[in-house]
């Protein structure tokens, strides 16, 4: 199978503006004979439903939770970023291209990253024509704060709930177009399956999780912007409901899962404070903005840490990379905090953490300019902890957080499947092997807002559609084949939980598949899911019977799919001889620790495709061609 | 710490609850209110018993899903935060725990502790917009606010549709909510065009939801995690003569 990227031609900060001027589109009297499918209305989801249902086509959009307010999205905290160079810091389209693509590790499509950086600026312009009260100066202008691994103030924000802000302007947009009977909200109901008739994405299977009821949908087209898979490590900072089913059963009918190895760490949340832990709480990254991140020089120092005098103090971040200090990208964030821990000088009981210290801005600024900059985050810090903020420095420790690995999509955002566009988190695209702080959001909202309706018409208009109802046979064979999956669950009647399983399975991802890895630790990661997927299968007890809403089962069947993915997340980081980005291998590291990239043998996608039951998986490559920046060496010192 | 249980359990909407007992014992005080309703869980599934459902994504107060009623408080105990954020360091060693699905007529139960609160949903549909193409938007900085009208208009827009008012009050009144959305467009200039359409449509369909009126008696602002303030619901109702009156 050879992988197009369609990326069209001619200069980079041309191409999205001649692509746009030469596609087919659908006149607005047709659109509405279009139905399309999208599955997840997170920011991606959401702003794709809403515009498209505007534009004139009928949408019929799904999420698991009880409303689209409630996606994923809603936790985002820090900001978004876009290149409006408000504050006449040299920023431009071309440096935000130019630090994805870097802070990316060279692992991202040109073509791409450019489009996304030239419509961060539109976004921001949507928002705040929707009512997204982002913050402002005094004089009545947009505010500005910084994120990792840029040099400039580009990020918009609302307090530290950026990502609630920007979902309820979606989400109000979305409702005005349900209002009108634009979009058929589907809440509580679950994609598990695709139906592809005559080789395009024609529907989807889904679980109304009230009534247990399985269903069939039928569209011209099927979205998934349903998110990321940081869940399949059990502890991350995801909400609990996020999961891979969606995309998983996506790639099982033939689509291509795009460098799942490729996991984000991120450096500043609450650590694991015992077992009963369910979730693990992500502290923005603005807040490394104005603190100081450090440990005591010396290994076991157990004084707290206002008795440590400054000459005792490691700020390890700010010492070996005097450029970016705090502000270095999320990667090499984490990896320094882990090495400080490893070499025995992490605070607090477990010793696996770091200090986030904000006396010195407390002293500089005041501590009501703190307060209105992350006030609901020190107070979240502080309901968790018990300990306050404003007095004693945070602990913090990496945690998972972010999957740049998704589903593999074209420039139309569109996967190897006809018909079958994947959008936001989901999909593989515009974030190399390491995101940026603040770039997920816009991803997401570029995604939707301003790709799709244009790919998708495009698509629409090449006709080619074969007239078929619900009634087909595929859609039987697949909603049989759902059924199936479902009764066999319930059937184990096994001995352990759900949660046992994922536990199990989290616990050998983030040992082997995590911060760290080693081609040893890989395989031996592969052979224990293995196991785990094998006991799953023959032991898990599912509660309850398949009518009616059954927790239970809507777990036992995301932790199913992660028992697969996460083989396939450490046979990816087994092939892949290099460090690049957040995913690190032991093996490949400069003598100063750094990652060790291997332009020459690694400068690709890695595609896989999914060969069936016992056959394992194939690799596809596409070649990554840089002709606008060299890959260089990522330095930030 | 030993705690006593007391669950509400429901099969569906048209069966009768009631509460159930669970006994619970070794629970940290550092556990989140809900990780102990899953360790409790965990040991129901251990004796091959149904779990009981609730509401959860997030658990850190933003995504509004989380809905428990906690000895007859909505959200539990402690003033300004959600079920999820709550920790069993609130709780005393020994104490027994009610713990209910919100209670309204607009909400009816879907099973234990989950109620159905697509009303909400419905009331935005009627008018919580700004109606605004995607691309047709000027520049971001096009349109002024200053400092201080941001900052209230994010103090209404912090609302996370949780609910907890409307069980909290006599009335089942959902004024908080609407009165939160109402006041974040109203103190925005991007509001101002749809002003009056907006709070009028809003309002009719909270009042043909089932929802009560408000009487002024202060509960929901008490029992709010967000906090969001009473004050609105006076805008609101300001908002709602003056679009009367035109
Ligand atoms: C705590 C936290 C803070 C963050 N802060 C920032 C930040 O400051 N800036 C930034 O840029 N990024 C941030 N991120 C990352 C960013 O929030 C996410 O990457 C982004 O919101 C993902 O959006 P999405 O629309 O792709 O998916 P999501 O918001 O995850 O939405 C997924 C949707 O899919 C639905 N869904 C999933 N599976 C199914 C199924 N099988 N059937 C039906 N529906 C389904 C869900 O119901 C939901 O509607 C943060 C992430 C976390 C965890
Ligand atoms: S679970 Fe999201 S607010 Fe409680």
């Amino acid at each position: 199978m050879e992988l197009q990227s369609k990326i069209p031609a001619g200069k980079l900060a041309d191409k999205w503006t001649d692509y746009k001027a030469h596609i087919k589109l659908i006149n607005p009297a047709n659109r509405r004979k279009y139905e399309v499918i999208v599955v997840g209305t997170g920011l991606a989801g959401g702003s794709a439903a809403a515009s498209l249902a505007e534009m004139g086509y009928k949408v019929k959009a799904f999420c698991f939770q009880d409303s689209p307010r409630r996606a994923h999205s809603i936790a985002a905290q820090g900001g978004i970023n876009a290149a409006k160079n408000y504050q006449n810091d040299g920023d431009s389209i071309y440096r935000l291209f130019y630090d994805t693509i870097k802070g990316g590790d060279y692992r991202a499509r040109e073509g791409n990253v450019y489009r996304l950086a030239e419509l961060s600026v539109n976004i921001i312009d949507q928002c705040v024509a929707q009512g997204v009260p982002f913050a402002r100066e005094y004089s009545g202008y947009l505010d500005n704060r910084s994120f990792g691994g840029a040099q400039v103030s580009r990020t918009f924000y609302s307090r530290g709930q950026t990502g609630q802000q920007l979902l309820l302007g979606a989400y109000s947009s979305m409702a005005k177009q349900m209002g009108l009977g634009n979009i058929q909200m589907y809440s509580r109901y679950e994609m598990l399956d695709l139906v592809i008739i005559n080789g395009k994405a024609r529907g989807i299977i889904a679980r109304n999780m009230v009534t247990g009821t399985i269903e069939r949908f039928l569209a011209d087209a099927v979205l998934l912007s349903t998110g990321g898979y940081g869940n399949v490590y059990y502890l991350s900072t995801n909400a609990k409901g996020s999961n891979v089913t969606a995309a998983w059963r996506a790639h099982k009918r033939g689509a291509l899962f795009g460098n799942p190895c490729y996991v984000q760490i991120h450096p500043t949340c609450i650590p694991v404070s015992g077992d009963h832990q369910s979730k693990l709480t992500l502290m923005s990254e603005s807040l490394r903005n104005d603190g100081r991140v450090w440990v005591p020089k010396n290994p076991g120092d157990t004084r707290a840490p206002q008795s440590i005098p400054e000459d005792e103090r490691d700020y390890f971040l700010e010492r070996k990379y005097p450029s970016f200090g705090n502000l270095v990208p999320r990667d090499v964030a984490s990896r320094n905090a882990k090495a400080v821990c490893d070499e025995g000088k992490g605070v607090g009981s477990s010793k696996l953490a770091v200090y986030l210290d904000f006396a010195d801005s407390i002293k500089r600024l005041g501590k009501d300019k703190i307060a209105e900059k992350y006030g609901n985050l020190f107070d979240m810090y502080k309901q968790i902890t018990a300990e306050n903020p404003y007095e004693m420095p945070m602990r913090i420790y990496p945690a998972v957080h972010y999957t740049m690995g998704g589903l593999w999509v074209d420039y139309n955002l569109m996967s190897n499947i006809n018909g079958l566009f994947v959008l936001g988190e989901a999909n593989f695209s515009d974030h190399g092997a390491n995101r940026l702080g603040a770039s997920a959001l816009m991803q997401g909202l570029a995604d939707g807002y301003f790709v799709i309706p244009y790919t998708l018409g495009a698509y629409l208009a090449e006709g080619g559609f074969d007239k078929v109802t619900i009634d087909h046979d595929e859609f039987k064979r697949v909603e049989s084949e759902v059924r199936g999956r479902v009764d066999k669950l319930l059937s184990i009647k096994g001995e352990h939980s759900v949660d046992h399983y994922h536990k199990k399975l989290g616990k050998v991802m983030w040992d082997y598949v995590g911060m760290s890895r080693n081609a040893d630790g890989l395989k031996f990661a592969i052979e224990e899911i293995k196991k785990i997927r094998d006991q799953f299968w023959q032991d898990v007890r599912v509660s309850g019977d398949p009518a009616g809403l059954n927790q239970s089962l809507e777990k036992a069947g995301r932790v199913a799919d992660f028992l697969e993915l996460g083989e396939l997340m450490a046979e990816d980081a087994l092939h892949r001889n290099e460090s690049c980005g957040g995913h690190f291998r032991e093996e490949y590291q400069t003598e100063e620790g750094e990652a060790l990239r291997d332009d020459d043998n690694y400068a690709y996608v890695g595609a896989w495709e999914y060969k069936g039951e016992n056959n394992g998986y194939q690799m596809h490559k596409e070649p990554l061609v840089f002709e606008e920046v060299s890959p260089s060496k990522r330095s930030y010192k | 710490m030993k705690i006593t249980l007391k669950v509400w359990r429901q099969k569906n909407a048209q069966s009768e609850g009631k509460f159930e007992t669970y006994p619970a014992h070794d629970i940290s005080p550092d556990m989140s209110f809900l990780e102990m309703l899953d360790v409790v869980n965990e040991r129901l599934i251990e004796k091959n018993e149904e779990p009981f459902a609730f509401d959860h994504d997030c658990r850190e107060g933003i995504c509004g899903s989380c809905s428990l009623y906690i000895n007859g408080r909505a959200h539990g105990p402690k003033k300004g935060v959600t079920a999820c954020q709550l920790h069993m360091r609130s709780f005393d060693d020994g104490e027994t725990i009610h713990v209910e699905p919100w209670r309204a007529k607009p909400f009816p139960v879907i099973k234990d502790l989950i109620v159905d609160r697509t009303a909400f949903d419905r009331i935005m549909e009627s008018g919580g917009f700004v109606s605004v193409k995607t691309g047709s938007a000027p520049d971001g900085n096009a349109i002024l606010i200053p400092h201080d009208d941001a900052e209230m208009a994010i103090d209404a827009a912090s609302c996370i549709g949780c609910g907890a008012w409307v069980a909290a009050c006599k009335n089942a009144s959902a004024m908080l909510f609407v009165s939160a959305k109402v006041s974040q467009f109203t103190l925005l200039p991007q509001g101002h065009p749809e002003r009056e359409t907006r709070v009028l449509d809003m309002v009719a369909q909270m009042d043909k939801e089932g929802f009560g009126s408000c009487t002024n008696t202060g509960a929901c602002e008490a029992e709010c995690p967000k906090e969001i303030s009473i004050s609105n619901i006076a805008r609101l109702n300001r908002e709602f003569i003056r679009a009367n009156v035109r």
